[in-house]
């Protein structure tokens, strides 16, 4: 289905351009966007470093289990495949704290440390395991709480009130949420039948 | 609302405090510890970089070449047919690039809720729609390209359904609370 996906932006893209008579965006297009991949990785290094630093001092001094046998019970029920005090329980509460306090950059060194982890104890390298699925359906339905960067956009374009989108977003989020967990809980629970 | 934003402000310099404060009393060589686990963010770095670039190319060509807009006006009578008011419409474009990519999403927000305005109804729909999903699709692929995953399963399913809830439930809840 990605490479599906993938393949058909392309194809797409380059049509359209050649029916505007604007081949030459392609070129451009692909260019910029590329470069703009390789600063985004060098970006997201100097973030990832420190995080993933920090995140080495609290595994160390013992804080990532702890979090994990704190939080864990929480969210174990969505986890049944993961050991009680796996590692990546712990990024995993991390990383979606960090999401639903709105603080992307911490969010994903969090989230790739997870995956990590939760690699560890696949039993299938290249194919996804259920609890990774699980992981990102939470994490990209996750609730933010303060979704500051459009509250900052409505701001400047001088909306009366610019939080009044906090309401409608949390239950939009949530029932996003809700629908992706019931969901992933039904496809494994019918697959293991 | 503004405990949370205090929260927010505070989440970081306090984290940073805390850990190696808490870690240095627990006897952790804090600073070799901390060199030791950020050797790991560049390796991270380097292992996403390709899928970072594929991903990309093929969203930028797409985006910039404005299919954004056919394909938006193909979907439109979809929108009609789902029960949407066709003002609705206006929208489109943004619910498909939501998951795609996530400065794009934010061009596409910032560009309606400036159109609009921001209390207008595309304006808020925007804003919410905006702040209620994440860019499934990048996400998908950059955390599973990290750690060398192939086969997806019904990873991007679920990911496109919540978005799909996501729409729909923003549309209604929008509508429900301002008008």
């Amino acid at each position: 289905m990605v490479n599906l996906i993938w393949l058909l932006m392309l194809v797409t893209g380059i049509i359209v351009s050649a029916l505007n008579g604007h081949i030459e965006n392609v070129t451009v297009s692909a260019m910029k966007a590329a470069e703009l991949g390789v600063e985004v990785a060098i970006e997201l290094i100097g973030v990832m470093s420190l995080w993933l630093g920090l995140m080495r001092l609290a595994e160390e001094a013992g804080f990532v289990k702890g979090i994990a046998r704190l939080f864990g019970p929480a969210i174990r029920h969505l986890f049944p495949s993961l050991k009680p005090d796996s590692p990546a329980l712990g990024a995993i509460i991390m990383n979606l704290s960090a999401n639903i306090l709105g603080l992307g950059n911490a969010a994903t060194p969090f989230g790739l440390k997870a995956m990590q982890e939760l690699q560890k104890e696949n039993p299938t390298p290249d194919v996804a395991s259920p609890a990774m699925i699980t992981f990102l359906a939470l994490n990209t339905s996750c609730i933010t709480l303060i979704p500051a960067t459009i509250i900052g956009v409505r701001l400047k374009a001088n909306s009366a009130n610019p939080t009044e989108i906090i309401g409608t977003t949390i239950v939009a989020t949530g029932c996003a949420m809700s629908v992706a967990i019931i969901v992933d809980y039904l496809i494994r629970h019918r697959r293991k039948k | 609302m503004r405990i949370i934003a205090e929260i927010s402000r505070w989440a970081i310099p306090l984290l940073l405090l805390l850990i190696p404060v808490l870690a240095y009393l627990r006897n952790v060589p804090v600073y070799e510890s901390f060199v030791a686990g950020a050797e790991e963010g560049f390796k991270t770095g380097v292992r996403i970089l390709p899928f970072l670039i594929g991903m990309l190319v093929s969203i930028g060509v797409f985006v910039d070449s404005g299919a954004l807009d056919i394909v938006s006006h193909w979907l439109q009578p979809l929108f009609g047919f789902l029960g949407f008011d066709s003002n609705f419409a206006a929208i489109i474009p943004l619910a498909i690039m939501r998951p795609l990519s996530g400065s794009g999403a934010l061009g596409v927000a910032t560009q309606l809720i400036n159109q609009y305005g921001p209390d207008s109804f595309i304006g808020r729909l925007a804003s919410t729609l905006q702040g209620s999903t994440d860019t499934t699709f990048f996400v998908l692929t950059v955390y599973f390209g990290s750690v060398g995953i192939k086969k997806y399963r019904y990873a991007l399913k679920l990911g496109l359904l919540a978005d799909l809830i996501g729409l729909i439930v923003s549309v209604w809840i929008v509508s429900k609370t301002f008008y």
